[in-house]
């Protein structure tokens, strides 16, 4: 960590290491579809996906402490959103500019909405009704075809318009200053814009007035009231940030993915979400983004990797590579959680809390 | 001296069968350091969670300074001008020392999510100003040197003092405190004594809880006693010391 101490300290070698970072971020995708071919430069797009949703959850659990087991619910109205109004379903075809906000708003109304009646419960009680929450939002997703056929059912909704901006698609390879950019890089770089954008806005956040009050309500809600917080609001105002991040992605996820169904937003999409904050070191905005990439690229690793590796050691399969990436994945929320129980990259109070240093 | 800045009119507080406050009445002068004293169980803090909005009262009224405090609305009573500390500390134990009495800025400041993330010229330097308040008030209460290690690594004393200044930075009227000095030793307990002189000094009103007797007698104007709930007596300390009523509520009654 020192590193990065020095990098704060050293204001040229952070700008240096700033445009090493960008020129790296920059040529990743090349680099990725050269080596590894699409299917990676695909899951390196979900990996920024599920940046965004951990950035968003983290506000709700990391900063304000309220756990939230159905937070994959918001991303499902974003997605759901985008997917009614730009799709041959009601034959609406509105502009990108106007969905992506529009999903994010509509998200963030919906965090207050769930919120609004858990405002009294912390903890286990607020996780349960939380993941109730997420469980009806998926339910109505998947049931709402009958008697007015709104969101098609389990069938989903399929033919999405691609993102489109200004004109230009990002479904069709772009040329841009003689280079052309095929569509899984163009997608790539909006979602990286986007996802630099929720970083910065979660770093600016985090450093406010409205963050201590956050972090306030999570270290003793009874003090911060005293100390003339509105946790109500407050608290409401988590939700709403939170979920709007998490509406934000699923917009794009709809525009990427030309599909949408009730099974992408299953209970188990909300623990991975919560997975990659804890793992990651919850509060802490590097190390949720590491989570978040850790907990995409890993699985998938493993996905890929544990068939031809067997085949090559055993010379044939002797374990089912899906059943071998959950085990993995198991095995890895194990060993982190008992060695580094703040996460692999916690903040450096909460490392200090932990570790019980000082006085 | 002799406006009166709060009023408690008839507050009573019951948990089921339990009458924790029975028709309590005081008045508590602008610019007086005010005593609340009683044995264990008299209803000291419970009448104190009912003044800062914690509890709902059952019966009764709060007139502060000439305007009736809105029941159960904690942040509502931080905002109209009484700040609290708890007789348990209650900081954010995982926040630094400054972000605590940064928090405690909280509700003179203003600052949303739009300042926040645009951090236009406003927004910084209220920002500045809350970093400097709470400088100052770190300094006052003899905690600056603690000002980057968090709340729970300082020792006790220093936690209590924290507090304080955390309320303090909520630009209060009136300071509530719930047994300030509770396991302070002597030296403590005296640096105690002379930071709430400071604060009267400064114009700020204080009611305080305290089991410490000698510390109460010296530095209070006027005390009120609890018993069971109800006001026993309400005078000057030297008056209140020798009312009959006071030493058979802490010593016992005569033996019938």
């Amino acid at each position: 960590m020192t590193f990065f101490e020095s990098l704060r300290h050293n204001r040229r070698a952070a700008i240096g290491a700033m445009i090493f970072l960008g020129l790296l971020l920059a040529v990743l995708p090349f680099t990725v579809g050269n080596l590894l071919g699409n299917s990676w430069l695909r899951i390196l797009d979900f990996a920024l996906l599920y940046i965004m949703l951990a950035l968003g959850l983290n506000i709700v659990v990391g900063f304000a402490g309220l756990l939230d087991l159905g937070y994959i619910a918001f991303y499902a109205v974003g997605a759901y959103f985008y997917a009614l109004l730009a799709s041959p379903h009601f034959g609406l075809h509105l502009p990108v500019w106007l969905i992506i906000p529009g999903g994010a708003a509509l998200a963030g109304l919906f965090g207050v909405i769930l919120g609004a009646p858990t405002l009294r419960l912390r903890g286990d009680y607020l996780a349960i009704v939380t993941l109730g929450f997420g469980e009806i939002v998926r339910i109505f997703m998947n049931n709402l075809n009958a008697p007015i056929n709104i969101t098609n059912g389990p069938q989903g909704i399929s033919g999405i318009d691609p993102i489109n901006m200004g004109g230009v698609t990002l479904a069709r390879p772009i040329e841009f200053l003689g280079i052309t950019i095929p569509s899984l890089h163009a997608y790539y770089y909006l979602f990286l814009a986007l996802a630099l954008l929720i970083v910065f806005v979660s770093i600016r956040l985090e450093d406010s007035r409205i963050g201590r009050a956050w972090v306030a309500i999570r270290e003793d809600e009874i003090a911060a009231k005293a100390c003339g917080i509105n946790t109500r609001n407050i608290k409401l105002l988590a939700f709403a940030m939170g979920a709007s991040f998490g509406g934000v992605a699923g917009g794009l996820f709809a525009g990427f993915q030309g599909f949408v169904s009730p099974e992408s937003f299953s209970l188990m999409e909300s623990v991975m979400v919560l997975c990659m904050v804890v793992l990651g070191g919850m509060g802490n905005i590097p190390g949720v983004i590491l989570g978040g990439i850790l907990l995409t690229l890993l699985p998938e690793a493993f996905r890929h990797g544990a068939g031809p590796v067997q085949m090559a050691l055993f010379g044939k399969i002797l374990l089912d590579p899906e059943a071998l990436r959950m085990l993995a994945f198991g095995l890895a929320l194990i060993i982190v959680m008992l060695y580094r129980p703040a996460g692999l990259w916690p903040s450096s109070t909460r490392r200090r809390e932990f570790k019980g240093e000082g006085a | 001296m002799s406006t009166v800045l709060l009023e408690a009119r008839g507050v009573a507080k019951h948990f089921g069968g339990v009458k924790a406050l029975r028709d309590v009445s005081l008045t508590i002068r602008q610019g007086e350091i005010y005593g609340l004293i009683g044995p264990n169980g008299a209803g000291k803090t419970t009448f104190f969670n009912v003044l800062t909005g914690l509890y709902h009262p059952d019966g009764g009224e709060i007139v502060f300074a000439g305007e009736k405090l809105k029941a159960s609305a904690p942040h509502e009573v931080a905002a109209r001008g009484i700040a609290r500390t708890f007789q348990n500390i209650r900081l954010f134990a995982n926040m630094t020392a400054r972000q605590n009495v940064m928090v405690g800025r909280h509700v003179r400041t203003g600052a949303g999510v739009l300042g926040a993330v645009l951090r236009n010229r406003r927004t910084r330097d209220e920002e500045a100003a809350i970093y400097r308040r709470a400088e100052e008030l770190l300094h006052y209460v003899g905690v600056a040197d603690r000002a980057d290690d968090l709340a729970r690594h300082l020792s006790y004393g220093d936690q209590r003092r924290l507090e304080i200044a955390r309320a303090l930075a909520t630009e209060p009227q009136l300071l509530a405190l719930d047994e300030p000095a509770a396991g302070m030793n002597g030296t403590e307990t005296e640096g105690l004594r002379l930071l709430v002189e400071g604060i009267r000094a400064d114009g700020i009103t204080v009611l305080l809880i305290e089991h410490d007797v000698k510390l109460v007698m010296g530095l209070c104007d006027r005390v009120a006693v609890l018993d069971y709930g109800q006001k026993i007596s309400e005078d000057v300390p030297a008056v209140v010391q020798k009312d009959p009523r006071v030493i058979e509520a802490y010593l016992g009654g005569a033996v019938a």
